[in-house]
């Protein structure tokens, strides 16, 4: 099971400072729920655990391996060990379902092409989407492209899942099917899961614990029981959802 | 403060509106070469990545040939217009062949058909990768592990490098063709007189050479449309402008390459002596 250690990460884009030294564990095999406003920088960090960006200043381990400081070799066979859920999906348009879903294992695995088709098949069954494997993305609604989505992060069976934003944009019984899959997946798989996302309702059913980034910093780090009594004014600001409070409408925007 | 500090603003924005574009410049360029180097370190891997270089053959060879077909008969077809036209009355037209022959094949084959199919090529792989980008097909890649460089560059640069050459030699071909059926039809000179014109003067030094020029032109096209589509923010506008940059900047590079070649090509390595 992976673990993964930020330790103060700043990151800039020109003249903007979206992180701001972020100190946060993930440890082996919990589910991890990052909240906060849009443009706090949520993706942006979890894109540093996977090397996809690399901090301007502060160092990220994953099991004690700083990834910035990895050689391209080493940074691949670290991400074979992961998974991601993007919040568009992301899934390859010009390839069909089964493709998709398989593309890891063709490029990974000596598997012949029936062999891959069963794990796909598989992988589908988990995420309640047999038979729309010769489909493509384009034919295939918004909920249905995220469990797609799903399915291609597990296929290479990953130690650890990241998720970003997987509920937003999907109707509240979509959204549900979604939350169960996580809770599924890392009840099942026992894998460590990063949520990103800013659904409370989803944060709460999955989580095991939270931590809210504001402002460019983790500024609260607990169990769903523990946020939903905290008396931090920016975090009760953001459970209860109100306009008027110390976050600042478009201020980290 | 000193008065010449007042200056200093406009002195800044002087640099910045000539500086900013060089450096852009200057990165593109380096960009494009790190490119070039990137495909060629990862070529032992081809075989690995022999279906999408076929399909990206395909995609760049047969969906080609229409558009080389339509330019190549008429290009060939204008150039023999424009040489009986220039010939008359001073050079006998059994020269027609020569002439049509050899600017079809030294310049008018290579250059054309890169600047059309690079056109179409540069612009549809720029608009596949760029939306591949804005929608983060190409994080996704890179989280399963996969070389994007590997899968999607150097399939799309090696298919163009393969594939211009042979559209340039169909379209020499019909182009000469078109040539020899205005030459026929609207000039009144013989198939027999334009073939024989066609074969004074003709040498497969200066096929190779528009062959070299092709592949030359097909690396071009390839690069310049996978670097601006990796280049894409900013979602459909980002990859409007990546499509644009991506044509422009293969169009002005074909041509600029065209004459250093060409002076490599005919004046050294080709080169026969006055």
């Amino acid at each position: 099971m992976i673990s993964i250690e930020c330790h103060n990460v700043w990151k800039s884009f020109g003249p903007k400072h979206v992180l701001r030294g972020v100190d946060l564990v993930v440890r082996p095999g919990e589910t991890l729920v990052v909240m906060g406003q849009s443009g706090t920088g949520k993706s942006v960090l979890l894109k540093h655990f996977v090397g996809l960006m690399v901090p301007d200043r502060g160092t990220i381990l994953v099991d004690g391996q700083d990834v910035a400081r990895l050689s391209r070799k080493k940074l691949f066979e670290l991400r074979m060990r992961f998974g991601m859920v993007f919040q568009g999906a992301a899934l390859f348009d010009s390839d069909t379902v089964l493709r998709n879903v398989g593309l890891a294992l063709r490029e990974h695995t000596d598997k012949t092409g029936a062999e891959i088709r069963a794990i796909v098949n598989e992988k589908l069954r988990m995420v309640g989407l047999e038979g729309v494997g010769d489909k493509y993305p384009a034919e295939l609604s918004g909920g249905m492209k995220k469990r797609v989505g799903f399915a291609r992060a597990i296929a290479m069976n990953p130690e650890c899942v990241l998720y970003d934003e997987p509920t937003t944009g999907l109707d509240p019984i979509m959204a549900d099917v979604i939350n169960t899959l996580i809770m599924k997946l890392s009840d099942e798989l026992k894998i460590t899961s990063v949520v990103v996302t800013h659904d409370l309702a989803s944060a709460y059913k999955v989580a095991d614990r939270i931590a809210m980034l504001h402002e460019g910093k983790v500024i609260f780090e607990g169990t769903p029981h523990d946020i939903r009594h905290s008396d931090n004014p920016v975090v009760r600001q953001f459970i209860e959802g109100r306009a008027q409070g110390p976050i600042v409408v478009g201020s980290s925007e | 403060m000193p008065a010449n500090d007042l200056r200093m603003p406009a002195l800044q924005q002087g640099f910045q509106a000539v500086g900013a574009p060089m450096l852009n410049f200057l990165r593109d360029v380096g960009g494009t070469f790190i490119m070039l180097a990137g495909v060629f370190v990862r070529l032992k891997e081809l075989p690995r990545t022999y279906r999408q270089t076929i399909l990206q053959m395909h995609e760049i060879g047969i969906g080609s040939i229409p558009l080389v077909i339509v330019t190549s008969v008429f290009v060939g077809a204008v150039a023999a217009v424009q040489a009986a036209y220039q010939f008359q009355d001073y050079v006998p037209m059994v020269f027609l062949g020569t002439v049509v022959g050899k600017s079809v094949i030294l310049e008018l084959g290579p250059v054309l058909t890169a600047l059309v199919v690079g056109g179409r090529v540069s612009a549809s792989i720029a608009a596949e990768l760029g939306t591949m980008k804005v929608t983060e097909q190409i994080d996704a890649m890179e989280i399963l592990a996969i070389d994007p460089m590997r899968y999607l560059v150097m399939p799309r640069v090696v298919a163009s490098i393969i594939m211009l050459p042979v559209l340039t030699i169909i379209a020499d071909l019909l182009a000469i063709l078109g040539g020899m059926l205005v030459a026929n039809v609207s000039i009144g000179v013989s198939t027999a007189t334009f073939i024989q014109g066609l074969r004074l003067f003709f040498y497969v030094d200066d096929v190779i050479s528009g062959v070299l020029k092709a592949a030359t032109f097909g690396a071009i096209i390839g690069l310049m449309g996978c670097y601006n589509g990796f280049r894409t923010y900013g979602g459909a506008q980002g990859v409007g402008r990546a499509t644009m940059q991506a044509v422009v900047s293969s169009c002005i590079c074909i041509l600029i390459t065209n004459y250093f070649l060409a002076s490599v090509l005919f004046r050294v390595i080709f080169y026969k002596g006055v």
